[in-house]
């Protein structure tokens, strides 16, 4: 049954490897621009260890202006910056990748902490079980998202808008907007959730590993990849799409109220102002850096960890060496356009490369 | 031909006791009396179609001949306003795309099935992926489509490439290869050769032949070439207006018949027009 190859792929596949070094291929006059876009595709295949320099580069720079960056305090600091965003960037990655976002997890992060003072303090709920009903608020809440915009069809863009500013409203009307204090039965927990200083970045690794093993290597993530590079084609091939979103949607709001949780331990209070916007604006940004297309089909966890560690560090730094924070959304916006125009033109080249 | 039957399926040949037109014992589909109405619209007016076993059927008409609707309703993915499909003798009703695939029954859209972000080796798989639980088992997949291409004919640099980065033939092909693979036992081209440089064409003509060569899958082919399509189809249905207005085995036409046939129809067409100005 086995025939000759009909051997067309020498000149037709455009893998970037063969660019310009195909023999008897199309190579003439074009090594130049070849050799540019080779350059290029390197860069984008190799994402997250340009990112990686970069934080190099940058602990170095703030190492230099400053003795004290390398120290324990700050360097838990940094952790303390990092672990909320990196974690929430996890449900960010997986729901950008096959093409939703979630605006509204910084909202669930501040109602979780409420709902654990709540259930302990008013409902006398112990305090593990508080916890784990934490996490399940968040898992309901990442439903009702997947609900409104899976099955209602409302772009999740307004879905999460909406369901965000109505957890805010709960908050306001529950807590009417005053901080609360840890209840003394969940400082055990805490303990492991927060409180110890290694404690949310030793999650925040565990998560990012897991997950990061998650998209690239179980059917899970193929199938979120599936979806958000090809809604129709991966149906086609019988891939749920609704089961895919609803699930990251779920994992998203799970995120959210856990890093709620920790928040609340980390810093010993639960403040009406925590979350919001920010953390999520910082997560999906970290994620861009670190290589996640917002159109969907790629992007990996470690590069938005790696991209939310370079705006932890950024943050941090600027604090240390006594700059004005004033100029710092600058150069936040600015790592964003960049990684964005990257990420843009990349696809491009890419297209390009085929047609 | 030593197939072996899709399971579940009964026999391959049933003896067609309800009175209706007398099942040919080769026929792998049948479509009978087929119609389809879109409001004022009739795209298909009385449809009677056979593909044998082994067989390769072109497919061939003018856009908006009703060949897409046609194609549409053999994969499952509409119902039909009248008329019935048989598979292996027995009477199906073809619900869903999914369904109509359990059964056997495949369809390859022109470059839509493929994701453009994912491997090779893992397009293949979708959705049937080899797991090693948790994890995806890429060394048996990868090794398996390298298998798999290669005997088919198609070849390709490294299964490790990202789809997108294939020309249209090699994604083409990767898709046809992917649907053998997945037990169709019919397989419905919609323009398989659409948009192709003649290199291109050949690879996918030569992918035909190859099914062919095997037997045990019978092809629809949609097309506009009528030169590539006599290569490769053994026999060739003409559609004009929503009607098979043609039947006939390739050996006995030519691209000169049905390209008469076809002028002639815009002939009329033209004539129509006139005469209503």
């Amino acid at each position: 049954m086995k025939r000759q190859e009909t051997n067309v792929s020498e000149t037709v596949e455009r893998a970037p490897e063969a660019a310009g070094a195909a023999p008897g291929g199309p190579a003439e006059g074009r090594s130049l621009s070849g050799a540019v876009k080779r350059a290029a595709m390197v860069f984008a295949e190799q994402r997250e260890a340009t990112v990686l320099v970069v934080n190099i580069l940058l602990v170095i720079y703030f190492w230099q202006a400053s003795p004290d960056f390398l120290t324990k305090d700050n360097i838990a600091n940094i952790t303390w910056i990092v672990a909320p965003i990196a974690i929430i960037a996890i449900g960010e990655v997986l729901l950008l990748v096959c093409g939703e976002l979630d605006l509204s997890v910084g909202f669930i992060l501040g109602f979780s902490g409420f709902l654990m003072h709540y259930l302990i303090d008013f409902y006398s709920v112990p305090a593990v079980l508080a916890v784990l009903l934490c996490l399940l608020m968040g898992v309901a809440v990442g439903f009702c998202n997947g609900f409104i915009t899976v099955t209602l069809g409302v772009p999740a863009f307004i879905t999460t808008l909406g369901t965000g500013f109505v957890l805010l409203g709960i908050l306001l009307i529950t807590s009417h907007a005053y901080p609360a204090t840890i209840p003394n039965s969940a400082e055990g927990i805490g303990k492991w959730l927060g409180s110890s200083t290694w404690a949310e970045i030793i999650w925040t690794i565990v998560l990012v590993a897991i997950f990061q093993v998650v998209l690239s290597r179980t059917r899970w993530g193929l199938h979120t990849v599936a979806v958000g590079g090809n809604i129709l084609g991966a149906s086609e091939a019988g891939i749920s799409v609704p089961k895919i979103k609803y699930g990251n949607f779920m994992i998203t709001g799970f995120m959210g109220a856990l890093v709620g949780l920790m928040v609340t331990f980390q810093t010993t209070s639960i403040d009406p102002s925590n979350g919001g916007y920010q953390p999520m604006f910082y997560a999906i940004a970290g994620a861009v850096i670190g290589g996640t297309a917002l159109a969907g089909g790629s992007g990996t966890i470690i590069g938005a960890f790696l991209g939310t560690l370079m705006l932890s560090i950024l943050q941090d730094g600027f604090n240390l060496i006594g700059i004005s924070a004033n100029p710092l959304p600058i150069i936040f916006g600015g790592a964003i356009l960049v990684a964005m125009i990257a990420n843009v033109q990349l696809a491009r080249l890419r297209r390009a490369g085929r047609a | 031909m030593g197939t072996p039957e899709p399971d579940g399926q009964g026999p391959a040949v049933a003896p067609d006791g309800g009175g209706g037109p007398a099942v040919d014992g080769g026929d792998v589909l049948r479509a009978e009396h087929i119609s389809k109405r879109f409001g004022a619209v009739t795209a298909l007016v009385d449809i009677n179609l056979h593909l044998q076993r082994g067989e390769v059927l072109a497919l061939l008409g003018d856009n908006g001949a009703g060949k897409s609707t046609l194609l549409k309703i053999l994969c499952g993915f509409q119902p039909p306003d009248s008329g019935r499909i048989l598979l292996n003798g027995q009477e199906v009703t073809l619900k869903s795309v999914d369904q109509a695939r359990a059964l056997g029954i495949d369809v390859v859209y022109q470059d839509l099935a493929l994701i453009d972000q994912l491997t090779v080796f893992h397009n293949m798989f979708l959705k049937r992926e080899k797991v090693r639980w948790p994890l995806l088992n890429n060394r048996a997949m990868r090794k398996l489509a390298r298998q798999r291409l290669d005997d088919m004919g198609i070849g390709l640099k490294s299964v490790d490439a990202e789809v997108a980065r294939l020309s249209g033939g090699q994604r083409q092909a990767i898709a046809i290869a992917r649907a053998i693979y997945s037990d169709a036992k019919v397989l419905l081209l919609d323009e398989p050769l659409a948009a192709m440089g003649a290199k291109e064409a050949a690879l996918i003509l030569d992918l035909i032949r190859d099914i062919k060569r095997r037997g045990d899958v019978s092809v629809i082919v949609i097309a506009h070439n009528y030169g590539q399509v006599l290569e490769i189809a053994d026999r060739v249905n003409l559609l004009q207006q929503g009607e098979i207005t043609f039947d006939k085995p390739s050996a006995e036409t030519s691209v000169q018949e049905l390209n008469d046939i076809v002028i002639a129809e815009y002939r009329r067409a033209l004539e129509e027009r006139q005469r209503s100005a």
